[in-house]
């Protein structure tokens, strides 16, 4: 079969395993983007800055604190988390009651802000980040490197775990009512002003933990998240922003197509993912897995 | 005598510019059903989340069990124990029935357990892995009244709830109202369905302009009949 389509099988596995890695990190940006935009009304856009963010605390505690990273993946997203928390006492929360766009062009300033901060403090070159699991194994097929195998098991199980805890627990029948009616939830006694401050948190916090996994296969750099971030977002549209299992299949699925172009087309590959938006768009505005509002 | 559970005095509200209650004076004692009674537009529903908190912008004086909750946010009243079944129901759409049942914490003791709930509309029982929505409008309204029992909060605020219902489920939950009068449950019922009210209500009050315009008590309202009937204009 490969032989019939000329493509060696190392190519093609290949290009599948940095598609499964790539839409592991759109499915937890696009998890964090939905659950943020569902209760707090803004498109954060600063998603792919904290995202960036994460991956640089991760390296200056390397560096400088000697925190590896298998504890930066935890104390990273708390960092981060807490900057989200100010970020959006100090600002987001003036903002909910009016139009996104202006959630947008708020978060998208903050944007230009911390990179520009990164870049001024840390160059824009890149630091490179220590491979915590070196070596791999051959499965005959291919060569699995073992940190690679980390990511999309890590991410799967960090995407199921959201998911289960928004669709089958009770803080999440909370966050679901929260976000179809908030006035009504704070009637029935819950401090719905904390609940958004926590969910902007988790979701910021959710961004670092990517950006922290991000760090040993990427290069750090404060425009890493700039370069993800339309990607992601064309996720969202893609995959409509009502469906916390749908930002994780749609995310993982882009991916995985955006790797394949890359083996028989890969002239498209850069833009593969902006066609399908383009006809999601005109056949089901509201997203794969939305609900028309 | 005791100060009632609820006093309401001077009660103004807003929505934006647009200035809707002028002064509000009410009351109820532990254990009353009471009724808001008025045309569309006078001002009841806007009482009602008044006293909740949900139109935060008011003034005037509301007292709950002794303590003044007009500066206090809805989630902190309640937590004083002040349960709301909104007119529009507000039954969660994300959320199956069961989860509906059980989202609003439980505030106090001494609240309904889910197996009385179920005993007392045997329908959301059968339809509890349903999402909440695709009930019928009469098992949504059973829905947004069973949440409430089950939070231990002593006063219900309940904002038509026979408004669009079929006569037998308006006898239902005449009848459920009843129970729990019996059940010492305070109610603060707004309804347009004044002879569905009469029938188990101590106390209405009428409504007219953003203000409480009239006061009878059960007793009075027969030989009342025909004064009632303009304010209401029926």
């Amino acid at each position: 079969m490969f032989e019939l389509l000329g493509i060696p099988p190392q190519a093609l596995f290949g290009q599948l395993l940095l598609g499964l890695i790539n839409g592991a990190f759109y499915a937890m940006l696009s998890l964090g983007l939905a659950v943020i935009f569902g209760l707090l009304n803004v498109i954060n856009f600063t998603h792919g800055a904290q995202y960036m963010m994460g991956a640089f605390v991760a390296w200056f505690g390397l560096q400088f604190l000697g925190i590896n990273y298998w504890v930066a993946l935890i104390v990273s997203p708390i960092v981060v988390a807490i900057s989200g928390v100010i970020l959006e006492q100090l600002f987001l929360k003036r903002l909910y009651h009016l139009d996104h766009l202006y959630g947008l062009l708020l978060t998208f300033g903050f944007v230009l802000i911390f990179e520009g901060m990164f870049r001024y403090g840390f160059g824009s070159s890149g630091q490179p980040y220590e491979n915590p699991l070196p070596g791999g194994v051959n499965l005959g097929f291919m060569f699995l490197p073992w940190y690679r195998g980390w990511v999309v098991v890590a991410s799967l199980i960090i995407c199921l775990a959201t998911w289960f805890i928004i669709e089958k627990t009770k803080l999440g029948a909370y966050l679901r009512a929260g976000t179809e009616n908030p006035t009504l939830v704070r009637a029935f006694g819950i401090n719905v002003p904390r609940m958004i401050t926590l969910t902007y948190a988790f979701g910021v916090g959710l961004a670092a933990f990517a950006g922290v996994m991000a760090a040993p296969i990427y290069q750090v750099n404060p425009t890493m998240g700039s370069n993800l971030i339309i990607v992601v977002f064309a996720v969202v549209v893609i995959g409509g922003m009502g469906s916390i299992m749908g930002s994780i299949v749609t995310g993982f699925g882009l991916g995985v197509i955006e790797g394949l172009t890359k083996v028989f087309y890969p002239q498209a590959s850069a833009t593969v993912i902006f066609v399908i938006m383009t006809i999601v768009l005109l056949v089901r505005p509201a997203g794969l897995f939305g609900t028309q509002r | 005598m005791a100060e009632p559970l609820l006093k309401v005095a001077g009660l103004q509200a807003f929505y934006g510019e647009s200035h809707i209650l002028h002064g509000v004076d009410f009351e109820i004692r532990e254990g009353e059903v009471v009724t808001l009674l008025g045309r569309n537009g006078v001002g009841k529903t806007t009482t009602l989340k008044s006293v909740m908190g949900v139109v935060t912008q008011r003034t005037g004086s509301v007292r709950f069990a002794g303590g003044e909750t007009i500066e206090l946010a809805s989630n902190r009243i309640a937590r004083l124990g002040i349960a709301y079944c909104p007119e529009e129901r507000g039954i969660f759409s994300s959320l199956n029935v069961e989860e509906n049942l059980m989202l609003p914490p439980a505030v106090k003791a001494g609240g309904m357990t889910v197996e009385e709930i179920y005993g007392l509309f045997p329908n959301l029982l059968e339809r509890r892995r349903s999402q909440g929505t695709k009930l019928s409008g009469g098992e949504q309204q059973m829905l947004a009244i069973g949440r409430i029992l089950r939070t231990g909060a002593t006063l219900l605020l309940l904002d038509e709830p026979t408004e669009g219902l079929a006569p037998v489920i308006v006898q239902k939950i005449g009848e459920v109202l009843q129970t729990l009068k019996s059940r010492g449950f305070t109610i603060l019922l707004v309804e347009q369905n004044f002879r569905f009210a009469a029938t188990f209500a101590d106390r209405h009050y009428v409504m007219e302009d953003g203000r409480v315009i009239d006061h009878l008590t059960a007793g009075e309202v027969e030989k009342n009949i025909g004064k009632l009937n303009e304010y209401l204009g029926v």
